[in-house]
């Protein structure tokens, strides 16, 4: 893909760059170690996000969503591209010196069931990165716990219970608290309702969206749930087959979805009102395997509009003004 | 397009039904002691356990006529006779010399109220040997089975968390250590502790010392494979995003998630280093005469056929000391481990 980037110089509002990242998992490797065969998790994604704001990923499963934003947390070490985070180049971190970075920015898991430690207590669960990080001193730390179990809606006596005692629901509060209690500024949430009701997700969302306001948080919120992005998101952006396809702010893409992906995708979402007549655009065939991706354009294999150019040649991601960005061939004429 | 979560007032509060502040579910290790006391073998194990702990712990506190290395000189006393015949003036006189010659010690003696369970070939209390006989066993094998959990544990976190080239410089290492043949080993040491000059008494904490050395590969491999399976859960993501330290990853989040299989796996092994020590006393490898231990007191058979025919009080509890707390700790490890299966759900 071209190295065109959408930010070509650091932008000091934005809290969060990220340049052509490219991550890649080895599949095959020969005796020596030189890999043979790979699949590209993620695929020179770039993007901006100003702090305070949300942005989100949405995309079909197995497209790279999840590694993107473990990979901007430095879980996956990137294979190339950079991020620039609060105007510091955290890609060639060592562990150590990322430690001190993980305080300003965390995760919340997809599943609140295997993400908490089944051997400790809440209390536990949420003191110990608070003394790891020395957040506030040591007589105050059980203090400070509570308080936030009590932003998080969480009751007091929850303190000494253990992860198996809860629900979903409560569950997830617990590992929103936990990702809280350093203070973070960038939160990364990993599809963090999806395996929840959905009474209990509207919930979640909104205790989230609080917690937004009150802690100046920047969320990157990954979902494949699109009523949930369009409901937190400022920005979003559209994944397909490890790239980001499309770009931009949520009025805009909301009412003009550039790519026709994102036409399909919106065009799959539940309507509430059953005599809405839905005009669903129905994508032939399955996702290609990231490990043999298609050439030229990624989507040309399901794409409706597929023309030959879309076989040959990778679109660029350029901007369509106003910052709302794709990657189609079929924009430019 | 959907809008119905807009619609959805601000709610943040959690609406579930909420723990009732007084009813709580039962706490994992209360589940597992629960399970734990259910099962009857497992109750009869730890009676063996703690009885023999009693007996040869408290034991000598208690029951203090006799020494570990107390001789009984109460037996019976020889007099030599001697006569001697004179021939003066063609007259004969004979001198009738008594000696009340060196007390032979009260060997073999049946059992009495003196010594409950007789006294040995040597004229030591049976009894009082087998306390600090067990003393020994389990002093010892405790010992080893808590170096050999610390060493399992630090080479089986690491190679497990690490991988990689840590775990095959580590696995390979265990595997050539599993190879190495446990007594032949142990007989060449014993015969160099036999040529320097060291106390009896301490002989069988070095050759604890080697038989930990040998054995820690093999908590090291159970360790290594319940991490290399645990590392992957996403709480360790969780752990990592949090910045924690890789120490604090290893010891504190993997570790104590092993802790099942390791304290079935610690059970287990008591009973076989004590069946260790035994063997090694027995073959005059470990505790030395004057010293009992339960293995050198079944070897006194090996060099007096009489004892073996005749004297069956002299080896036979120890024999049965050792079957019980082997049994004991196997008991107890069985019984562990059906507690601590998570798959047992009640």
């Amino acid at each position: 893909m071209a190295d065109n980037k959408i930010i070509e110089t650091f932008d000091p509002e934005n809290i969060l760059e990220v340049h052509n990242l490219r991550k890649c998992f080895p599949l095959k490797k020969t005796l020596t170690g030189k890999v043979t065969r790979e699949l590209i998790a993620v695929d020179d994604v770039s993007f901006g996000l100003k702090a305070g704001e949300t942005l989100g990923i949405v995309g079909e499963s197995g497209c790279g969503k999840t590694t993107l934003g473990r990979a901007i947390l430095k879980l996956h070490q990137p294979t190339s591209g950079r991020i620039i985070f609060e105007g510091q180049d955290i890609t060639d971190f060592k562990s150590s010196q990322m430690r001190e970075i993980r305080k300003k920015m965390q995760i919340i898991f997809q599943d609140p069931y295997s993400s908490l430690p089944p051997r400790s207590t809440v209390g536990g669960i949420l003191s110990e990165p608070v003394t790891v990080h020395n957040i506030v001193p040591k007589s105050q730390v059980k203090e400070y716990v509570l308080d936030l179990m009590d932003k998080c809606g969480l009751r007091d006596y929850y303190y000494e219970r253990y992860p198996h005692e809860f629900s979903g629901g409560q569950r997830q509060r617990i590992c929103i608290a936990r990702a809280l209690s350093v203070n973070p500024k960038l939160v990364v949430c990993d599809e963090p309702v999806s395996a929840l009701d959905v009474s209990i997700q509207a919930q979640i969302i909104n205790l989230l969206k609080k917690l937004q306001q009150n802690m100046n948080l920047t969320y990157i919120f990954i979902s494949h749930d699109l009523s949930v992005v369009k409901f937190i998101s400022d920005k979003i952006g559209v994944m397909y087959l490890g790239s980001m396809v499309e770009y931009g702010a949520k009025a805009d893409i909301f009412s003009n979805p550039l790519h026709p992906y994102t036409q399909a995708l919106f065009s799959a979402i539940p309507h509430p009102d059953p005599d809405v007549k839905m005009n669903r655009i129905i994508l032939k065939g399955d996702i290609p395997s990231p490990a043999n991706p298609p050439k030229g354009c990624r989507f040309h294999t399901r794409c409706p509009y597929a023309k030959d150019i879309c076989k040959e040649v990778t679109p660029e991601f350029k901007d369509y003004g106003n910052g709302h960005c794709a990657a189609c061939h079929l924009l430019d004429e | 397009m959907s809008d119905n979560i807009k619609n959805i007032d601000a709610e943040t509060e959690d609406t579930e039904l909420p723990l009732d502040k007084n009813v709580r579910l039962m706490s994992p290790t209360r589940m597992v002691l629960r399970r734990f006391f259910r099962s009857k073998l497992s109750i009869v194990g730890l009676i063996m356990v703690i009885g023999l702990f009693i007996f040869s712990f408290v034991g000598p506190l208690v029951y203090t006529q006799w020494g570990e290395i107390e001789l009984d000189e109460s037996g019976t006393t020889e007099y030599s006779v001697s006569e001697t015949t004179y021939t003066v003036d063609g007259q004969t006189y004979t001198l009738r010399q008594t000696t009340e010659q060196a007390i032979k010690d009260n060997q073999l003696a049946p059992p009495s109220a003196e010594h409950i369970l007789g006294t040995d070939n040597e004229g030591y209390d049976v009894f009082v040997r087998l306390m600090y006989g067990g003393r020994i066993s389990l002093i010892v094998s405790f010992i080893a089975v808590f170096l050999i959990t610390f060493f399992g544990v630090i080479m089986g976190g690491i190679a497990g968390y690490f991988g990689g080239v840590i775990d095959n410089i580590i696995m390979r290492l265990c595997d050539v250590l599993i190879c190495l043949p446990g007594i032949p080993i142990l007989l060449i040491i014993s015969t160099i502790l036999d040529s320097s000059e060291i106390d009896a008494k301490y002989r069988i904490y070095l050759l604890m010392i080697y038989l930990t050395f040998i054995s820690w590969p093999g908590t090291a491999r159970l360790v290594r494979g319940q991490i290399l399976s645990l590392r992957e859960q996403e709480y360790m993501v969780a752990a990592e995003a949090m910045g924690y330290s890789t120490f604090r990853k290893i010891f504190k989040h993997l570790v104590p998630n092993v802790m099942p299989q390791l304290i079935v796996s610690m059970s287990l092994s008591l009973g076989s280093m004590i069946l260790y020590e035994a063997t090694l006393s027995y073959l005059n490898l470990g505790v030395k005469a004057p010293y009992a231990a339960w293995g050198t007191m079944i070897n006194i058979i090996s060099t007096n056929q009489d004892v073996l025919q005749n004297h069956l009080l002299v080896w036979v509890p120890a024999g049965v000391c050792i079957v019980i707390a082997v049994l004991g700790f196997n008991f107890i490890g069985d019984g562990l481990r059906d507690a601590l299966d998570p798959k047992a759900r009640r």
